[in-house]
């Protein structure tokens, strides 16, 4: 048997054992969002080994954590997650729920949380994290605008992610970014999430989860462009919305009592 | 003065004496303290009430240079912590006892036998009348009671006067129960020279872990727990411990875990004049084979290994209290449905959630609940709109209610149920409120609470 035979034998069979373990996928270099023209834009999806960063407004914390977790599903579908966030956070937030997390569709077992007191320990986690190369993705929480989380903060974690293939999210809520402008990050990536009215269900209930993104910034590609994507979490992938749904208006409410005394109205309502 | 004097005697004898009522709490205290800084000297060491310590040399000796001069070494010590010791080395504890406090002490390895013989009657530590019992009937030392059969005093005395005698004797010996259990990996250093520099005690904690990895090697084990106790000269003693989620003898790898316990203290390892003994203790450990990797499995063993050695890392630098796991509660309420345990806890199994439906529970939740004013357009119906923090939210989408009743076994069977429903405001945000009580029982206004946002 000739060598190049030989060799060709064990890559295919090196191939199969990948695939039996399910593996082959996630060591592709880019991951898609799913459905969506975003991934042609992109061209293929986003970079595995590398820095993305999701910046929200403060009241839209839930899409930034919301967008930024089904992104990390998305990188890394088998393999464990980090998910490092300030103790501020939890009290502002709220504490991460185990079966709200499995509710979202991702496997809160693969899930471990690493509490910090601030953001410097956050980013300290962050970097660890990110040197790790039996994670699949990280999930990094920083409220506001700290000092220690500046260009060279940024650098470490891209660095690292580069090395180790990590795939990092930088979730930053809280950023007044009318007023001073970006800051300079070493992302690949950078995008905005806003909440977004979900398709009703019966009886008008809320449906699955939406968000209205904004690529800010792209290395290497145009970028501020934004979609609207639904979380798909059965099939855990995204899903386009071509056009807003039928976004009812609000009925016309009485003004809230500024005592609270909501037992007149009672009265009036019934 | 002697102990047992009444006050007033004393008194008299001392006219200028001070008095402090006695405190046997912070005696013990200091004794355990004592009891802590000898175990610079042997593992196995014991209090020995009221106002001695017992040690077990056995096996010691040798490392300070034979029993003389480790006794000397220890009154040494004790004269420079401030206390005035008298110590004996006997075969057994009682001996070692009564020749310390009732001779002048010293080593008493061969001629114990002679040595507690000359000792006299009240080295017995009997109650009053066995003493005087004795001393009339013209005993004045042990040796006396030695030469006389042992029945006799077991007919007068008790069964156990004899073999009270056997022990102080060195006939018969008693276990000590040692403070600390020992525990059977350790290796230790001592030092002639105190030493305080960072890279010096990084060099011998190295020294110490690569020692501690052969003998579990030997034992086929793995460490999980790892103790490292720091003696400084002037007998203060500081303990650190580090944990792993597997059984580990990676001396780099958990020397890095030292490093790093070290640099988060919130209270810095102090030298003051300087360590004088190092001792590493594996109080934990489990079987540990050598590693056995096959073609196919070695990277996911290897990915697992990656994975234990980064949550240990993280759980050293933060504490185990941040470090931490989903796990399913016992109960149904919201609050206690999932809750966080230490990465060494074992992994919950997560029920999928229902296909189709959007998910049911929010991503987090308010500990606790946040109250928030609404308005309902029917007093038992959803709400309409609502305040949270000083922010005016217009309903557009609801579902619910959803109706939790509580635990009775932890609210008691008064406490009110909640009807929770989820929520989207005009915006696309998504909540859980709840409203607490309920209408049709008349129980006055309900109050709303938000208990968790969605994605």
């Amino acid at each position: 048997m000739s060598r190049v035979k030989i060799l060709s034998d064990l890559r295919l069979e090196l191939a199969r054992v990948a695939l039996r373990h399910g593996v082959a996928l996630e060591r592709e270099p880019a991951f898609a969002l799913g459905e969506s023209e975003v991934d042609r834009f992109l061209g293929g999806g986003l970079n595995r080994a590398a820095l993305h960063e999701v910046h929200a407004s403060w009241a839209d914390w839930s899409a930034a954590a919301g967008f930024g977790l089904a992104l990390a599903r998305r990188a890394a579908p088998t393999r464990p997650v980090l998910w490092a966030r300030p103790d501020f956070l939890d009290e502002e937030a709220g504490r991460l729920n185990g079966v709200g997390l499995a509710e979202f569709g991702v496997d809160p077992a693969l899930l471990s949380l690493v509490r910090g007191r601030d953001a410097q320990a956050v980013l300290r986690a962050g970097v660890e994290a990110a040197r790790c190369k039996s994670l699949g993705a990280a999930l990094i929480e920083i409220f506001g605008a700290p000092s220690v989380l500046n260009l060279t903060a940024t650098l470490r974690l891209a660095r690292a992610a580069e090395k180790s293939g990590v795939t990092l999210f930088l979730l930053r809520v809280g950023l007044e970014e009318e007023q001073t402008g970006p800051p300079p990050s070493a992302a690949v990536s950078r995008w905005r999430a806003r909440a977004c009215p979900s398709r009703a269900l019966a009886a008008n209930a809320p449906g699955f989860p939406r968000f209205e993104i904004t690529l800010l910034r792209h290395r290497g590609g145009p970028a501020e462009r934004s979609w609207r994507l639904e979380w798909l979490r059965d099939q855990g992938l995204f899903h386009q919305i071509s056009k807003p749904d039928d976004a009812a208006l609000p009925r016309a409410l009485p003004s809230l009592p500024a005592d609270g005394a909501i037992a007149t109205l009672r009265r009036r309502a019934g | 003065m002697t102990p047992g004097l009444s006050l007033s005697d004393a008194r008299a004898r001392v006219p200028r004496l001070v008095v402090a009522p006695a405190d046997s709490k912070a005696d013990r205290d200091l004794l355990l303290n004592l009891a802590a800084r000898c175990e610079r000297y042997t593992p196995l060491t014991a209090l020995d009430e009221p106002h001695g310590l017992v040690l077990d040399i056995a096996g010691c000796a040798h490392l300070f240079g034979g029993e003389e001069t480790m006794l000397q070494r220890i009154i040494a010590d004790f004269s420079t912590w401030g206390f005035t010791a008298r110590a004996a080395v006997a075969p057994t504890p009682d001996c070692a006892r009564a020749l310390a406090r009732f001779s002048a002490g010293g080593v008493f390895t061969d001629n114990a036998e002679a040595a507690v013989a000359r000792l006299p009657l009240a080295a017995l530590e009997a109650d009053e009348d066995a003493y005087f019992a004795l001393h009339r009937a013209g005993f004045k030392t042990l040796g006396d009671l030695s030469a006389r059969p042992t029945r006799l005093f077991a007919a007068r005395f008790g069964n156990d006067f004899p073999y009270r005698l056997e022990r102080l004797f060195g006939r018969a010996d008693r276990r000590i129960t040692p403070l600390r259990p020992p525990p059977e990996r350790m290796v230790e250093r001592h030092f002639l020279e105190p030493f305080s520099a960072r890279e010096v005690l990084d060099a011998v904690i190295g020294d110490l872990l690569r020692e501690a990895a052969y003998l579990l090697e030997q034992r086929g084990e793995g460490g999980r727990r790892f103790e490292l106790s720091f003696f400084r000269a002037d007998g203060h003693v500081r303990c650190l411990y580090v944990e792993t989620l597997r059984p580990t003898r990676d001396e780099i790898f958990v020397a890095r875990l030292f490093r790093e316990k070290l640099d988060s203290l919130a209270d810095p390892l102090d030298p003051g004049f300087g360590f004088d003994a190092l001792r590493l203790a594996v109080p934990h450990a489990e079987k540990c084979d050598a590693l056995q990797e096959s073609f196919e499995g070695a990277s996911q063993s290897d990915n697992e290994r990656e994975l234990s050695e980064l949550l240990d890392r993280l759980t050293t630098r933060f504490g185990r209290s941040r470090v931490l796991r989903f796990m399913r509660g016992d109960a149904y309420e919201p609050e206690r449905e999932s809750c966080t345990a230490p990465v060494s806890a074992p992994p919950s199994e997560w029920p999928r959630p229902m296909a189709g439906e959007p998910p049911a529970r929010p991503l987090t939740l308010f500990d606790p609940p946040q109250p928030v004013e609404v308005v309902a357009l029917a007093p038992d119906g959803p709400p309409a709109r609502f305040r949270w923090r000083r922010k005016t939210h217009d309903v557009l989408r609801a579902e619910g209610p959803e109706r939790i009743a509580p635990d009775w076994r932890t609210q008691g069977m008064q406490a009110a149920e909640r009807d929770y429903y989820r929520v989207e405001d005009v915006e696309g945000r998504r909540f859980w409120l709840f409203r607490h009580g309920l209408y049709e029982r008349g129980e006055g206004t309900p109050r709303w609470f938000i208990h968790g946002l969605f994605a």
